[in-house]
């Protein structure tokens, strides 16, 4: 850790002198989630979800390896096995409604926690690493997802792999024999079921080893924290031991609650229930919907209906399909640009009036908007709407965010984290009230901002 | 910056070929008239008056009510539609003794392999058997039923929004059409060999009406209408569907009770941790 005033690991038994010096392990976890990690002491509920996330990937990992223990991936028995552990299998039916519905809540920590990077624009310099990693993290999970709920080889599964492998179908030139060689068929079979269950028990460690590189990368320049202002002295900052344990502790639990809750009483309502039915694939379902935490993407990608052509004839230059699917993949391979997309000196949206109320009356209701219409009929007025919040959603990160960051003047920040949680900071200068005090040491550009056009 | 330029074009663009061909197009198809209305089933499920015993966070299992709906489904239900994933020890659970559930396998007859000769035979069940397919396959099932294959049981109360009171609405929704909603569609006709059903999807269902009043005579005494009938067999397949249902709304009540308490510990000693950071002075 770089603060220099960071609790030192000292090893007091004989045998923690011994194994710090064999394998300084727990030096290791002493300074990343320790008394020697120091971390602004402002912090508010929105920074629990880093932890919960990991508590959620744990809880995947462990619940499907017990899982894959009782499955079979083979088109002819998948079903079933399914259902063995749900009747058979000792507590089956805890763990597999844990591993669908903890599915559910590590997307609904992981969005939480993707939108506070977006208020607090916790993806600015000195933190790019941190959120491209963050990325990366999100859409290996969308990937495990996405293959985790074929296995079930229900109708849902296998025509929600038909669609979705259909993607790749629209790749000019080299697209389909694609998608056959992806797929291992003309159609998502035993071949694709086999390798889905192949690679969603790989991905998620290859997640967790991303993970282990965003924790790392998070702890070159420590935690961003509400007020945008850096870290500048010791009085700024509390040990994440015991301050932060204690409060994700008490996050986790109020998580824990909703988590059971949804598993006891409710455990099939974020499922679709053609998912009871075994796949086949004679029978299309009247409606193919992927998981509720896919509808965005799934919206963005139905938005685009029309083929580009040229106007005024029938020359097709991008058919509607591969638009989707640019749109869809798009829609979050934008996130990537973000560090670079946002000027502003100022990180907290707290301080960006301008910023702030696009945050909320553009960017939020346009996501829950996507979030509806991914899983509504594809008929009016839902087409339109998630074409005009798709419109939205592009405009906001691509043209409203570079825009506002130019243009707008944002308020005077405190002149440190002591002061904004205390209201007064002993080491203030007189006259610093005015001076943008917070802005980061690697946000500043050499030269003066150039206007956006 | 060359980035933020590059996407405000990028933007723009991407918006642009939304809008111009997607969202304008789809504004005038909308600005079109509407197609005429058909006959729309009704997609709102009903219930029996007191509900279902197993309903909400305390529900529990009405043993007798699942009994009759298992007598409902083996003397009408399985005479076409198969209960694959369940085997004849599950219904030990339904309150049946171990020497009931033997008998009661044994009444079925299952197929097996003679030992003497290897040839197909049909044995009585036992306990470990699950419950038999009234049909060889798919191609039977579909030269018997006017080419539709009646689905397996076991788990369509979960295969069907809302599932328990869906099955009992499409039970009591063999009526007679409505008149005033067939006068909005005058070409409105059941097919033959189909039969009206408010409830089905596209109310024509190939499945005809089986609970007439009294076609089962219950051992408990209890009256046999279509409406009892229906309830009962949709609390059966609930239990199909769902044998851990109990257990486990049971199980989520320790566990949240339990829960409750360590969050209130851990909120507690947030607080205490916390308090020596106060504003002093």
């Amino acid at each position: 850790m770089s603060f220099a005033w960071a609790k030192q690991y000292e090893p007091k038994t004989a045998f923690t002198k011994w194994m710090d010096e064999k394998l300084p392990l727990p030096r290791l976890i002493y300074g990343a989630v320790g008394a020697g990690y120091p971390v602004p002491r402002n912090l508010n509920y929105m920074w629990n979800f880093g932890i919960l996330a990991g508590f959620f990937l744990v809880l995947q990992i462990v619940t499907g390896v017990v899982l894959a223990m009782h499955y079979a991936s083979n088109t002819e028995v998948a079903f079933g096995q399914v259902e063995h552990i749900m009747r058979n299998v000792n507590y089956g039916w805890m763990m597999r409604y844990a591993h669908a519905n903890g599915a559910s809540f590590f997307f609904i920590v992981i969005y939480l926690h993707i939108f506070r990077g977006f208020y607090y624009s916790s993806y600015k310099a000195p933190r790019e690493m941190i959120w491209l990693l963050g990325v990366v993290i999100f859409l290996l999970m969308m990937a495990t997802a996405f293959m985790g709920y074929v296995l079930p080889w229900g109708q849902m599964s296998f025509w929600g792999a038909k669609v979705i492998t259909g993607l790749f179908g629209a790749i000019p030139l080299i697209g389909e024999p694609l998608q056959t060689w992806l797929v291992g068929g003309f159609a998502p079979g035993n071949s694709a079921l086999n390798r889905f269950f192949s690679l969603h028990f790989l991905l998620p460690f290859v997640i967790a080893g991303v993970v282990i590189l965003h924790i790392w990368a998070l702890h070159i320049p420590g935690s961003s924290n509400p007020s945008g202002v850096e870290v500048k002295k010791e009085s700024d900052t509390i040990p994440f031991h015991p301050y932060y344990t204690a409060k994700d502790g008490f996050g986790l639990g109020v998580i824990l609650i909703l988590f059971t809750f949804m598993l006891f009483f409710l455990p099939n309502m974020l499922g679709h229930p053609d998912n009871y039915v075994e796949a086949n694939p004679l029978s299309t379902p009247a409606l193919i919907v992927p998981e509720w935490y896919f509808y965005p993407f799934y919206a963005i990608l139905r938005a685009f209906t029309g083929d580009l052509t040229v106007p005024f004839t029938s020359i097709i230059l991008i058919p509607a399909k591969l638009l989707g699917v640019i749109g869809m993949f798009g829609s979050i391979l934008v996130w990537f640009f973000l560090p670079w997309l946002d000027k502003s000196p100022v990180r907290s949206g707290h301080y960006r009036p301008m910023f702030k109320k696009f945050f909320w009356f553009g960017l939020i209701p346009t996501m829950a908007a996507l979030f509806y219409l991914g899983g509504a009929k594809p008929e009016e007025p839902y087409i339109v709407l998630s074409q005009i919040a798709t419109a939205y959603y592009f405009m906001h990160f691509l043209v409203i965010l570079p825009i506002v960051s130019q243009i707008e003047i944002p308020k005077p920040l405190p002149f440190s984290i002591t002061e904004a949680v205390l209201g007064k900071d002993a080491d203030k200068p007189a006259k610093a009230a005015t001076a943008p005090s917070g802005t980061p040491a690697g946000a500043s550009p050499a030269g003066s901002p150039e206007p956006a056009e | 910056m060359t980035i933020r330029l590059g996407g405000i074009i990028v933007g723009l663009g991407l918006t642009a070929i939304l809008v111009l061909w997607s969202l304008v197009p789809g504004l005038l198809n909308f600005a079109l008239p509407e197609k005429p209305d058909y006959y729309a089933f009704q997609e709102e499920n009903i219930a029996p008056e007191e509900g279902f015993s197993f309903e909400g966070a305390a529900g529990t299992w009405d043993y007798a009510q699942l009994q009759r709906g298992y007598q409902v489904y083996k003397e009408v239900c399985s005479s076409c539609h198969s209960l694959k994933f369940v085997a004849f020890r599950n219904l030990q659970e339904l309150s049946y003794s171990e020497a009931e559930v033997r008998a009661e396998a044994a009444s079925w007859s299952v197929p097996g392999i003679d030992p003497k000769d290897g040839s197909i035979v049909d044995r009585p069940g036992l306990p470990t058997d699950h419950f038999p397919s009234p049909y060889a396959n798919d191609v039977e099932a579909r030269a018997f039923n006017n080419n539709a294959v009646p689905p397996d049981l076991s788990l369509m109360a979960k295969a069907r929004a809302d599932g328990s009171r869906y099955i009992y609405s499409l039970m009591m929704g063999y009526v007679e059409p409505d008149p005033a909603d067939q006068a909005l569609s005058p070409e409105f006709e059941t097919p033959a060999g189909l039969y009206f059903n408010e409830h089905f999807y596209n109310i024509n269902i190939a499945m005809p009406p089986q609970l007439v009043p009294d076609i089962v005579t219950y051992s408990d005494g209890t009256d046999a209408t279509t409406a009892q009938m229906s309830a009962d067999i949709a609390a059966f397949l609930t239990w199909t569907a769902e044998p851990s249902l109990v257990q486990r709304k049971q199980t989520g009540w320790w566990v949240i009770a339990f829960l409750i308490f360590a969050t209130g510990l851990a909120f507690l000693s947030y607080k205490q941790i916390w308090a020596g950071l106060k504003p002093k002075k």
